[in-house]
């Protein structure tokens, strides 16, 4: 199916958002949030995703 | 020092990992002065999940995170970001930052109290990057936030404390709450004048990630902080307008 991931378009195999991380190979801390909605990590794996959605998954960065 | 929501820190200042000309400068500038809390944010991995290598050199720096909401216009994405960060980071601080204005990045203090009434109902402890501005303060304080974060100049500009008139009567409006002069400093003298009049802290980053040498300048920074703070515990004197002689009169040669 057809997604956004962190504002690029995607075609993915996954049906979950667990999925999703390991089909990108994306592991370690990271955030997730689908279609503006946070998604904590426990909800990873039941979290199923929809054609179109947008999916940001965000990781520590430097800040000020 | 007044503790940070029952955290009580080692010394006064808060030092931004953003801008630093390498990792290991960034790494030697944190270790060498000493900062008590590093200031983090979150963006989206990239390949090769850079945020995990830098998220394992903060953790050996062994020092209090607080993460942001940079960027954020809207309460919903302040809100959202800071839920983002209190998973990734494992912490309830935020440093709520809500922008207004493009070019100053003043922050849209409206928005800014909701934000934090939300992010405190939720369990966040919020450290909220402010005006000096005593009723936006007074509204803080009562959505929840036990730290005020009062600009003093705008973020990068280095300019100091434009307005200390106002930090002095924020000082004095809020004797029991801990105050944090965040954004603006351009140097040492700066951050040393904030603790001169009585804040608990600093935030700083680009007057050190930019400087010539950033570790030095850190160092700078600390001695200053540290300076400034215990010459308040010191009681300084008042100003006055007329000469003072410090050298006794009394026992004075007749010379002349």
């Amino acid at each position: 199916m057809k997604i956004t991931l962190n504002g690029t378009p995607r075609t993915v195999t996954a049906t979950t958002l667990a999925d999703l991380l390991g089909e990108c190979d994306i592991s370690g801390r990271v955030a997730t949030a689908v279609n503006e909605t946070f998604v904590p990590a426990t909800m990873r794996a039941s979290h199923t995703l929809n054609p179109g959605d947008r999916i940001e998954i965000l990781a520590p960065m430097q800040g000020g | 020092m007044r503790p940070f929501y029952d955290t009580p820190l080692a010394n006064p200042l808060m030092l931004g990992t953003a801008q630093y000309p390498s990792p290991a400068i960034l790494a030697r500038a944190f270790r060498e002065s000493g900062a008590a809390v590093a200031t983090v944010s979150l963006r989206r991995e990239g390949a090769g999940g850079a945020g995990q290598s830098f998220w394992q050199m903060i953790r050996d720096l062994k020092v209090q995170v607080l993460p942001n909401t940079a960027g954020c216009h809207t309460v919903k994405e302040a809100v959202t970001t800071a839920h983002m960060a209190r998973e990734v980071f494992d912490t309830p601080w935020i440093k709520l930052e809500l922008i207004g204005h493009t070019d100053s990045l003043q922050p849209d203090v409206f928005q800014l109290v909701e934000a934090a009434r939300i992010l405190t109902e939720d369990g966040f402890q919020v450290f909220p990057y402010t005006t000096e501005d005593l009723i936006v303060a007074e509204h803080l304080l009562a959505a929840g936030c036990e730290v005020l974060m009062p600009w003093g100049a705008p973020i990068g500009s280095g300019r100091g404390l434009t307005n200390e008139y106002a930090l002095r009567a924020m000082r004095a409006a809020f004797p029991d709450t801990p105050l944090v002069v965040d954004a603006g400093i351009g140097l040492p003298s700066h951050a040393a004048r904030a603790m001169e009049l009585g804040f608990d802290a600093v935030l700083l980053n680009t007057a050190v990630a930019r400087a010539g040498d950033p570790v030095a300048m850190a160092c700078a920074m600390m001695q200053a902080t540290k300076a400034g703070q215990l010459a308040h515990q010191a009681d300084p004197i008042e100003p006055r307008d007329m000469a003072l002689a410090s050298t006794p009169v009394i026992g004075k040669a007749f010379l002349t």
